[in-house]
C-alpha cells in the first residue's frame, strides 16, 4: 500500500488536508447536516415499510436452493448496500460536482502542491467516512431489530466500505463527465432503477433469463449479493467474484476521475 | 506559447524575471495575461516553448514548484464553506504545514490583511477589497519565493486599491519576487520595476515604466477638447505643435516635452479649446502609441 502510494507520488499529508477541508465545511452550518441525516433515513424507511411491513404479508423467501429466510432478513442487507451506495454517491456526485464546477474549490487547491490524484483520493476517503457512518448506524439498527447476528454485522462493516469505495469512485468519474444539473436527473433515475432491480426486494432468480444477465452485470447487484452473503453468514467463493468486481470498479473509477480532473482543471 | 484548439492565446513571448524583482504584464482584456500567469503558476502547460519556474520544469516538477509559489488568481476562489480564518488554515494544510503552524501563520496573515476582526466571519459577506486581501493573504501562507498576482485590484474602489497597493508594496520591500498583471497604468507604474506590454498574445514593448515612457512618449501630454468641433478636422491646424498630435474621438492629445509652451502655441495659432489639461505622460500613452488603441474603455 505504502509503496503504491509512493509510486503515484501521493502524499498522505496532502490527502489529509483535502479531507480536512470537508471536515471544516461541516462546521459551516446546518444545511449540510440536514442532507447528511436525510440520506441516512431513506434506506431505513424502506427497510421498515417494505422489509417489515410488506414482509408481514410475504412471509419467507428462498435465499438459495436450500435456505428460506424471513422477508425482512432478505431485504435488510440490500438496504444496507443501498445505504453504502447512496452515502458515497451523494458525496462524490452532488457535492463533488458543486465543489468542482461552482465553488472552484479544486481550482484553488490545485494552485498548491496538491495533485489531482490527491484530490480524488481525499474526496473518496471523505465519501467513505460519510458512507460508513450510514452503514455503521444501519448495522446497529439491523442488530437491534434481530435482522443480523452481531458478529456477522461486524464482518459486514468493512464490506460496506468496499461498496462505498466502488460507488464513490464511479460517482466521481461520472461527475467529471457531467455537463450540468440536468444530468443529475439521469443519474438519480439510474440510481433508482438499480435500487429497485438489483435483487433488493425479490430474488433475481425470479427474473426472466435475459434480465438476470443484465442485472448480474450491475454494481448494486454485486454489492447486494456480497453484503447479503456476509450478513447472513452464507459464505462461498462467489463472494470473492463480487468483491473482485467492486475492487476493479473502484480502481477504474479513481484513475479515470483523476485523469479527467487533470484535463478539466489544468487545461 | 499557449493554444486553445485553433486559437492562440499566447503567441511566443520571451521574458525572464530576476529574484526580488517586481515584474508586470500590462495589457488590455484578452491580451493573454491570465493564460501566461496560469502557465507560470504550473496549472496550465505551454503548448510549445520552454518554461522554467524557479529554475525547474513545470512539466516534471509542477508540485514542487507550486509549493514555493503564492498565487492570487484573477477571480477570487475563496472557500465559501469556510470562515475567513479557516480559509487560511486549510490552505496552509495543503502546503503541508502542521495544524499549529497553520494557526500561527493564519493569525499573522489576518493581521497583514487587516482582517483580524473578521476572522470568524464567513467569506460571503466580505467586501470586494476584503476578499481580495484575504486571497492575497492566502497566497502568502507558504511564505512563497514568487508571488503571482493576476489583476490584483480590478473592480475595487480607489480606497480599497490604495490599501492593497500599500500591502503589495510591503511585500516588495520584504524582497519578494512579484509578478503581476494589470490593465491599469497607475498600478503598473506604482508597483513594477520592469514590465512588458502585451497585446494579442505578443509582447509589444519591454522596460521600466519610466524607460517605456521616455522611449515611446514624451515628458508631458496636453489634452485639448474643442466642444462640438471634430478632433480629426483640427489636426492639420495643430501640426508642429509638440512632437506628435493624436486625435481621439473626444479630444486631441499633443505629445510634447513642454506642456505650457505647447498650450501657448495653440493659443498663438488662434485656436480656442474648450478645455486644456497638461499632465505627465503615462503608460496609457505608451500603450496608445504602440497599439493605436486604449487600454480600458
Ligand atoms: N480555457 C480557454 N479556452 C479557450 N480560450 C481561452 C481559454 N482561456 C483563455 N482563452 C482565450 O485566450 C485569450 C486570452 O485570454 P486571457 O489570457 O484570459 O487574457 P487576459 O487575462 O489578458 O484578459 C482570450 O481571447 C480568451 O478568450
Ligand atoms: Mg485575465
Amino acid at each position: 500500500m505504502v509503496t503504491t502510494l509512493l509510486a503515484m507520488r501521493i502524499s498522505p499529508v496532502r490527502v489529509g488536508a483535502v479531507i480536512g477541508r470537508n471536515v471544516g465545511a461541516l462546521r459551516s452550518g446546518p444545511s449540510y447536516w440536514l442532507v447528511l441525516v436525510s440520506g441516512f433515513f431513506e434506506p431505513l424507511l424502506y427497510l421498515l415499510s417494505i422489509g417489515v411491513g410488506v414482509g408481514a404479508l410475504v412471509g419467507e423467501v428462498p435465499l438459495d436452493a436450500d435456505r428460506m429466510v424471513p422477508y425482512a432478513v432478505f431485504v435488510a442487507p440490500a438496504m444496507l448496500a443501498v445505504s453504502a451506495m447512496s452515502g458515497a454517491l451523494s458525496e462524490t456526485t452532488f457535492n463533488f460536482f458543486f465543489k468542482m464546477k461552482y465553488m472552484k474549490t479544486f481550482e484553488a487547491v490545485l494552485a498548491t502542491p496538491v495533485r489531482p490524484m490527491e484530490i480524488a483520493f481525499g474526496e473518496l476517503v471523505w465519501a467513505l467516512v460519510r458512507g460508513s457512518l450510514y452503514t455503521g448506524v444501519f448495522l446497529g439498527v439491523m442488530v437491534a431489530l434481530g435482522l443480523a447476528a452481531p458478529w456477522w454485522a461486524l464482518a459486514a462493516f468493512p464490506v460496506t466500505i468496499l461498496v462505498g469505495l466502488a460507488f464513490g469512485a464511479a460517482g466521481m468519474a461520472i461527475s467529471t463527465l457531467m455537463r450540468g444539473w440536468q444530468d443529475f436527473d439521469l443519474l438519480s433515475t439510474g440510481q433508482f432503477a438499480l435500487f429497485l432491480f438489483s435483487g433488493t426486494f425479490s430474488p433475481v432468480a425470479d427474473y426472466p433469463g435475459v434480465l438476470q444477465v443484465v442485472v448480474w452485470a450491475t454494481p448494486l447487484y454485486q454489492s447486494v449479493e456480497l453484503v447479503r452473503g456476509v450478513v447472513l453468514g452464507d459464505l462461498g467463493w462467489g463472494l470473492l467474484v463480487h468483491a473482485g468486481y467492486l475492487v476493479v470498479m473502484a480502481v477504474a473509477g479513481l484513475v479515470f476521475a483523476a485523469r479527467r480532473l487533470e484535463r478539466l482543471l489544468l487545461p | 506559447m499557449k493554444r486553445f484548439g485553433d486559437f492562440t492565446a499566447v503567441d511566443g513571448i520571451d521574458v525572464s524575471v530576476a529574484p526580488g524583482e517586481a515584474f508586470g504584464f500590462l495589457g488590455p482584456n484578452g491580451a493573454g495575461k491570465s493564460s501566461t500567469m496560469r502557465m507560470i503558476a504550473c496549472v496550465s502547460m505551454p503548448t510549445a516553448g520552454e518554461l522554467r519556474i524557479l529554475g525547474k520544469d513545470p512539466a516534471v516538477h509542477g508540485s514542487e514548484i507550486r509549493a514555493r509559489l503564492g498565487v492570487c488568481p484573477q477571480l477570487d476562489n475563496l472557500d465559501p464553506d469556510l470562515s475567513v480564518r479557516e480559509n487560511l488554515t486549510t490552505y496552509a494544510r495543503y502546503f503541508g504545514l502542521s495544524r499549529q503552524e497553520a494557526r500561527r501563520r493564519a493569525e499573522e496573515l489576518l493581521e497583514f490583511a487587516q482582517l483580524t476582526e473578521k476572522a470568524a466571519s464567513q467569506v460571503e459577506p466580505l467586501s470586494g477589497g476584503m476578499k481580495r486581501r484575504l486571497t492575497i493573504a492566502r497566497a502568502m501562507v507558504n511564505d512563497p519565493d514568487l508571488v503571482l498576482l493576476d489583476e490584483p485590484t480590478t473592480g475595487l474602489d480607489p480606497q480599497a486599491r490604495h490599501l492593497l497597493w500599500e500591502r503589495l508594496f510591503r511585500l516588495k520591500q520584504e524582497g519578494k519576487t512579484l509578478v503581476l498583471t494589470t490593465h491599469y497604468m497607475d498600478e503598473a507604474e506604482q508597483l513594477c520595476d520592469r514590465l512588458v506590454v502585451m497585446d494579442g498574445g505578443r509582447i509589444v514593448a519591454e522596460g521600466s515604466p519610466r524607460a517605456l515612457i521616455e522611449r515611446y512618449s514624451t515628458a508631458e501630454v496636453v489634452e485639448l477638447r474643442f466642444g462640438v468641433l471634430r478632433p480629426a478636422d483640427l489636426v492639420g491646424k495643430l501640426e508642429g505643435v509638440g512632437e506628435r498630435v493624436d486625435p481621439l474621438p473626444d479630444r486631441i492629445l499633443v505629445y510634447t516635452g513642454d506642456g505650457d509652451a505647447a498650450v501657448a502655441e495653440v493659443h498663438r495659432r488662434g485656436l480656442a479649446p474648450s478645455s486644456v489639461l497638461v499632465r505627465r505622460s503615462s503608460l496609457e500613452d505608451v500603450f496608445l502609441h504602440l497599439t493605436g488603441r486604449r487600454l480600458v474603455d
